[in-house]
């Protein structure tokens, strides 16, 4: 075999490539966050019964749903390699690095193609208008960025613990509250109008969150996956 | 060049219970050194603490290739392991698990060398089965297609003919011999057979 050295992107593309396969076979992360997402908005839907809600509390529960989804399937990435066993051929092969970026990375691929399937979903059964779509679609954007990122570095250490599935919510919530004000404030302006400037500092916001959240996963990484 | 491993006064403790202490020994290249010792002496633990799997309590282990003591980090392109505890992923094909970790090695994959591997193995005409649908003997022999798919210097074999049948051992007994030529084997057994591979024995109490 001919042996070429590759960046660390390509070796994370390969992490990436082989999760993004096993779900594909077996659903296992994307039907717990499916189900999740589907049940809490169809509940939601027939509570306010077809009445347009106040737009700070529609952008809340549209976080509340993609919070809870992605803890609901997010975990599954690292809990999935310590079940199987697998975790040990991982590390033997494996950098640290390319591993998270690559399950990084399919959170993200997860967690966006959950919210481009749910918010739109959300918006009809809501009846929720939309005054400034483009921003709803920075902060969705950005708002995925930060809740993967997070959510892949607790998501490791999770994985290590005993009672993993409660685990996640419990240490992510706190970890995940700075990005989920920001998002739902930004979210309530891109649904109702507010001032660009007010907007702006948001978008930052959760621009220098998902920036610090994947340089300190990068940072501590190493020691969890060692450990 | 220079290439060995070198055992400086390890020990391995679970709290109290001291599992061993202070070994030290010299593993010199092309040639097979065989750890033996009841269940739970530890084999398993001193294994992965040369593969840097875990950390040894005290000591420490040296990997020595052409003159330069690897890091931890160089270590893993060094070394294959076939383990009981090391499983691969049952929801890819023989090929597609070869092809990750040709990939997450940072390797170029060829189709061409997963054939022959497999071949190597005998698990020609087997390759695109999921690894779901195969035998603990047919899984035992696909862990040896990735331990060699890198070509390491140094193959770690954890009771290397687990699950295996006839032809399966005779093909562990092939690649032994063969790597003993090139590089250096480490086997923890206590089956009399594979104790006859070593040109070194190292018995755990």
């Amino acid at each position: 075999m001919e042996i070429k050295p590759l960046p660390w992107l390509k070796q994370s593309l390969a992490v990436w490539r082989k999760d993004l396969r096993i779900e594909f076979r077996t659903r296992y992360a994307y039907s717990a966050l499916i189900m999740f997402a589907i049940t809490t908005l169809v509940t939601v839907s027939f509570s306010v019964g077809g009445f347009a809600l106040d737009a700070d509390i529609s952008a809340a529960l549209l976080w509340i749903i993609l919070f809870f989804s992605a803890m609901a399937g997010l975990a599954r990435t690292f809990v999935h390699e310590e079940e199987a066993g697998t975790v040990t051929a991982l590390k033997m092969a494996a950098q640290p690095e390319p591993v998270l970026i690559g399950k990084y990375l399919f959170n993200v691929t997860l967690l966006s193609s959950l919210t481009v399937l749910v918010v739109p979903l959300f918006l009809v059964l809501l009846n929720q208008k939309v005054l400034l779509p483009g921003v709803l679609v920075a902060v969705l954007l950005l708002g995925c960025l930060g809740l993967a990122g997070a959510s892949t570095i607790l998501a490791a250490i999770v994985a290590k613990a005993g009672a993993k599935s409660s685990l996640m919510t419990v240490l992510a919530f706190p970890v995940l509250l700075p990005l989920l004000f920001a998002a739902i404030s930004a979210t309530r302006m891109a649904f109702a109008g507010g001032l660009p400037r007010a907007i702006t500092t948001d978008l930052l916001m959760l621009f220098f969150y998902d920036g610090t959240a994947v340089v300190a996963s990068l940072l501590l990484f190493e020691y969890v996956w060692n450990e | 060049m220079l290439n060995q491993i070198t055992i400086k006064a390890l020990s391995k403790a679970y709290r109290r219970r001291v599992l061993f202490k202070d070994i030290s020994l010299t593993i010199p290249d092309r040639s097979a050194f065989v750890i033996l010792g009841p269940n739970g002496a530890g084999k398993t633990t001193f294994l992965r603490i040369i593969c840097g799997l875990i950390p040894a309590t005290s000591g420490q282990v040296e990997i020595i290739i052409n003159g330069q003591v690897l890091t931890a980090r160089e270590k893993r392109n060094q070394i294959g392991l076939v383990s009981p505890d090391l499983a691969l992923y049952g929801e890819l094909s023989a090929v597609e698990n070869l092809e990750f970790f040709a990939g997450v090695r940072g390797f170029s994959f060829s189709l061409d060398r997963a054939r022959e591997l497999l071949h190597l193995v005998g698990l020609q005409g087997r390759g695109h089965d999921l690894l779901n649908t195969y035998s603990s003997g047919m899984k035992q022999r696909l862990k040896y297609a990735c331990a060699l798919l890198h070509q390491p210097h140094i193959l770690i074999l954890d009771e290397p003919t687990t699950n295996l049948d006839e032809s399966g051992v005779a093909l562990v007994d092939k690649i032994i011999k063969q790597h003993k030529q090139r590089g250096i084997v480490i086997i923890a057994t206590n089956e009399s057979r594979e104790v006859a591979y070593g040109d070194q024995t190292f018995t755990l109490a």
